[in-house]
């Protein structure tokens, strides 16, 4: 098939950005959407021109590198898949498609459609994790946990880090990538110790980032390679209000009358 | 070459607990007087970075992906050994190494092996306490399962996405250090050197992707955990940004390469669809459980699979193994995928596949009972071939996956340069000639959190604790380097793309130095790889400037060593002239046409010492030696 591309083409994070267009010639509806650009990249540097840049690499859609707005749209036409794995046979001969970097303002552009997403990472400094020192662990068998608690946790824990939510939602929150690490670590039992100050601190953060405020549109779900539900954002705002009173508790300390 | 493994004496099952009493320790307050540096945040190099900051040490670590979560580890599929025996069924640490050693064809160090299974405990109960969602039964405790033709079921796994969940606890647990102010983090930065004063591995070089500076950094100790070559065939199952450029430049400053001609080639991948294809994505083996594989009887045969009766279908492995048929070992499937494809017998469009058949097991069994077993794995064929695999069978074929070769290290895991140390798939150290399935995360793992932070400290407490600093004249060497080697790349100005020769080498390395190699076949690829790597040097185009994100000249930098690896490679399987695991010589099978081992002269592992870009390197040996595990044939008659 042959297709008409105006791709957003921006030579760095302070320079001004602008849509060309390319063609993209005898494409095989086989090909991943990524490899179609590989073919327009090869042809422009033939022609000696700078070819597109884009985030990209495990290529199976699991790293969570790739991602653009293909038509306005995340990831482009098919649902659940990162753009890597969106195959040309979702298109027809003659298309025209518009290809973006994800837009957010805590997303500044790199190059082309490389983001910056360094955002979503200090979210996760802020708390993401479950304090536990190497070595120092009890007995993996030693705290059943029921499975439906921990294949719960494993339905937030699967968030491949894309940014595609935040390129979805009206605010540019990142609500969903946020609330799925919360609810991952706070379903738990090994995350109970941190539960209240996580979500606390992991929020503090996100806001600070410049993410906006989530209004429950529903779009980042839908965004979602990887089918993450926007119940994990009702679960974190009910875990943000209980942390009001849970994260002022006393220390254990001081109800002993330690001091 | 010093080859000293530095292995402890005593019984094998006392070696590592002597060993780290026997280790000096560094004292808690002076601990942060060391920098560390850690190259690569895959399972190695976040695990390592991580621990060694908890422990005190000062840690600077460095990925080219633009977060610490993105690394290769992330696609391992299937799962995880441990040789907890949580079944009951009869595993031990014993048998873990037992059969770590067996399945690496008598290639590997018997003590790393040994500690490996030891640490295996600890990795799940690390990962676990880090919230690692593994598979539960309904009672609340740990699922297994059993994988890659082991007889016990010692492999843990999160649905599909073991390794992803195991990355994701080891970014946890290094993202909790950069708060803490113990990890300094760089991401967007590729290592392109190491640097060695009088002898000792002091610093490393970087380019920052993004403005394309190049900095120097210095520490008392460097670590290298940035995985493995596969990509030097092009078209393998590894992300396309995994490359040779760290420990390739590593062993042009002396570090050893050993056994770079162990490379393994999976069985279960997608055929190539086209000419522009990027990469192979790997369906799990898994499938093999209760798919049946055959090709048509006549070669050339273009008819759609529910076309061709019964009796014109060629079940080869039921034919030729009747014992294990679908369930023999990756690499004969795979030699014998490639043979039927080779004389004419392949299957779809591009006539480049066999197929790998579901309808006797739905039949038998039931869609339903299918699905639950292998739904995911249907989808996602289904999303990259638009083809329903519950109604046409699937197209497979072998393509290149999991390198065992790698740096040369000793027990410490340190390399031939003292002060390089090197984890995870970029060493060699323990799977021998052949890697077991759901090997790869342990062994990340063990260097990551268990071992490597251990001996990286023996290693500290014995150098001096004086700040290093990036003055010394080898910085400003390597760092001249750097700055040549780009504007040489992006000065050549020629009119071919960094791709096509890429795909160039990829195609001769997987005609001649993959699945199956030749003496024949060996020396014509050492003719042409130094006129393929001249060419390209005279051929190449990377377009843009040195000073921004330029992801052409990134690639380039990387085609360019594997350019000059994959004669090492060459050298290797040559020199190499018996059967072994993954290394498949034509010249050596057994009447049945499998590997066949020549322990009497090839129980060593060969190390590589760099003497010349084109100049032949120099053979180094490691002899092994096997006190607890019986040197035997296997077969799977």
């Amino acid at each position: 098939m042959n297709l008409t591309l105006h791709v957003w083409r921006q030579a760095g994070s302070s320079a001004p950005g602008r849509f060309e267009t390319y063609q993209a010639k005898d494409v095989s509806e086989h090909a991943s959407f990524l490899e179609m650009l590989d073919l327009v990249n090869e042809d422009l540097t033939r022609e000696g021109k700078e070819p597109i840049a884009f985030e990209h690499d495990c290529r199976e859609g699991i790293c969570g590198s790739c991602g653009m707005m293909i038509n306005g749209v995340p990831h482009g036409p098919n649902k659940m898949v990162a753009t890597c794995q969106l195959h040309m046979r979702f298109f027809h001969d003659g298309d025209v498609i518009w290809i973006e970097p994800f837009r957010a303002t805590a997303f500044p552009v790199v190059r082309d459609l490389v983001v910056d997403r360094s955002a979503l990472d200090r979210i996760m400094d802020a708390g993401g994790y479950i304090s536990v020192r190497t070595g120092s662990a009890p007995d993996a068998n030693a705290l059943p946990i029921r499975k439906h608690e921990s294949d719960l946790a494993m339905d937030a824990a699967q968030c491949i880090g894309c940014g595609a939510c935040v390129a979805a939602c009206p605010n540019a929150s990142a609500m969903l990538f946020t609330s799925a690490k919360v609810s991952h670590l706070g379903m738990l039992p090994q995350g109970q110790p941190e539960r209240w100050t996580r979500v606390v601190d992991m929020i503090a953060q996100h806001d600070l980032e410049g993410f906006g405020t989530c209004t429950n549109h529903g779009a980042c779900q839908e965004a979602c390679p990887k089918g993450i539900s926007v119940d994990f954002i009702a679960h974190l705002n009910r875990d943000l209000l209980k942390s009001s009173w849970k994260a002022a508790e006393p220390p254990a300390s001081a109800v002993a009358g330690g001091r | 070459m010093n080859l000293d493994a530095k292995i402890p004496a005593g019984p094998i099952e006392q070696k590592w607990d002597k060993h780290r009493f026997d280790m000096k320790l560094v004292n808690p307050a002076n601990k942060r007087r060391y920098d560390v540096i850690v190259v690569g945040t895959g399972l190695a190099g976040a695990s390592a970075a991580a621990t060694m900051a908890e422990l005190g040490y000062h840690v600077k670590c460095f990925t080219f992906h633009d977060s610490a979560r993105r690394a290769h580890s992330i696609a391992a599929q299937g799962g995880i050994n441990s040789a907890k025996n949580y079944q009951g069924d009869g595993d031990s640490i014993f048998r873990l190494f037992y059969d770590t050693v067996k399945g690496g064809d008598f290639r590997s160090r018997e003590a790393n092996v040994y500690r490996l299974a030891q640490v295996s405990l600890n990795i799940i109960d690390q990962a676990v306490a880090q919230g690692v969602p593994f598979a539960r039964e309904y009672g609340g405790l740990l699922a297994n399962r059993s994988f890659g033709g082991a007889q016990v079921s010692r492999t843990f796994y999160a649905r599909g996405q073991t390794g992803q969940q195991l990355l994701l606890g080891a970014y946890q647990a290094l993202k909790r250090q950069v708060a803490l102010g113990m990890v300094e983090l760089h991401t967007r930065h590729e290592m392109l050197d190491v640097v060695v004063v009088d002898g000792v591995a002091r610093g490393i070089v970087t380019r920052d992707l993004v403005s394309g500076k190049v900095e120097s950094w210095a520490g008392h100790a460097v670590v290298l955990a940035t995985g493995g070559y596969s990509n030097v065939f092009f078209l393998s199952t590894n992300a396309k940004g995994c490359n040779v450029t760290a420990t390739w430049r590593a062993s042009k400053r002396g570090a050893g390469f050993a056994n770079p001609c162990y490379t393994q080639i999976h069985p279960t991948c997608i055929p190539p669809a086209g000419d522009y294809q990027s990469k192979l994505t790997l369906m799990s083996e898994s499938l093999r459980n209760d798919g049946r594989i055959w090709v048509p009887k006549e070669a050339g045969d273009s008819r759609r699979a529910a076309e061709i009766p019964e009796g014109e279908r060629d079940y080869y492995l039921e034919r030729f193994y009747p014992s294990f048929g679908n369930l023999s070992p990756r690499d004969i499937s795979s030699r014998r995928a490639k043979e039927m494809v080779d004389t004419g017998h392949g299957v779809g469009h591009m006539k480049n596949g066999v197929f790998l058949d579901f309808k006797d097991a739905i039949a038998r069994l039931g869609q339903d009972v299918i699905a639950e077993r292998y739904g995911n794995l249907f989808e996602m064929y289904e999303k990259i071939t638009g083809e329903n695999p519950y109604q046409v069978p699937m197209r497979i074929y072998p393509a290149p996956h999991y390198t065992m070769g790698g740096l040369w290290v000793d027990y410490n895991l340190m390399s031939t340069v003292p002060g390089l140390f090197v984890l995870g798939e970029a060493n060699f150290s323990d799977h021998g000639a052949n890697r077991l399935g759901a090997s790869a995360l342990m062994q990340g793992l063990a260097d990551g959190y268990f071992v490597a932070p251990m001996t990286v400290g023996n290693y500290l407490a014995g150098v001096p604790r004086e700040p290093v600093n990036a003055d010394h004249a080898a910085f400003r060497d390597a760092e001249q380097g750097v700055h040549e080697k780009t504007s040489r790349l992006l000065g050549v100005n020629g009119s071919k793309t960094v791709d096509e020769f890429h795909i160039e080498l990829g195609r001769l390395m997987w005609e001649k130095c993959g699945m199956e190699r030749s003496g024949a076949g060996l020396k014509e690829a050492l003719a042409k790889i130094p006129e393929i790597r001249e060419r390209f040097w005279r051929e190449v185009r990377v377009p843009g400037s040195g000073d921004t994100l330029n992801q052409s000249l990134e690639k380039a930098g990387r085609v360019a060593d594997f350019l000059e690896f994959a004669e090492v490679m060459c050298w290797d399987a040559l020199t190499r002239d018996e059967s072994c695991g993954a290394h498949y010589r034509v010249e050596h099978t057994t009447p049945d046409g499998e590997a066949k081992r020549d322990d009497e002269n090839f129980a060593f592992s060969s190390v590589w010492e760099f003497k010349g870009v084109g100049e032949k390197p120099e053979l180094h040996k490691e002899p092994l030696e096997f006190e607890y595990v019986k040197l035997s044939t296997r077969s799977y008659k």
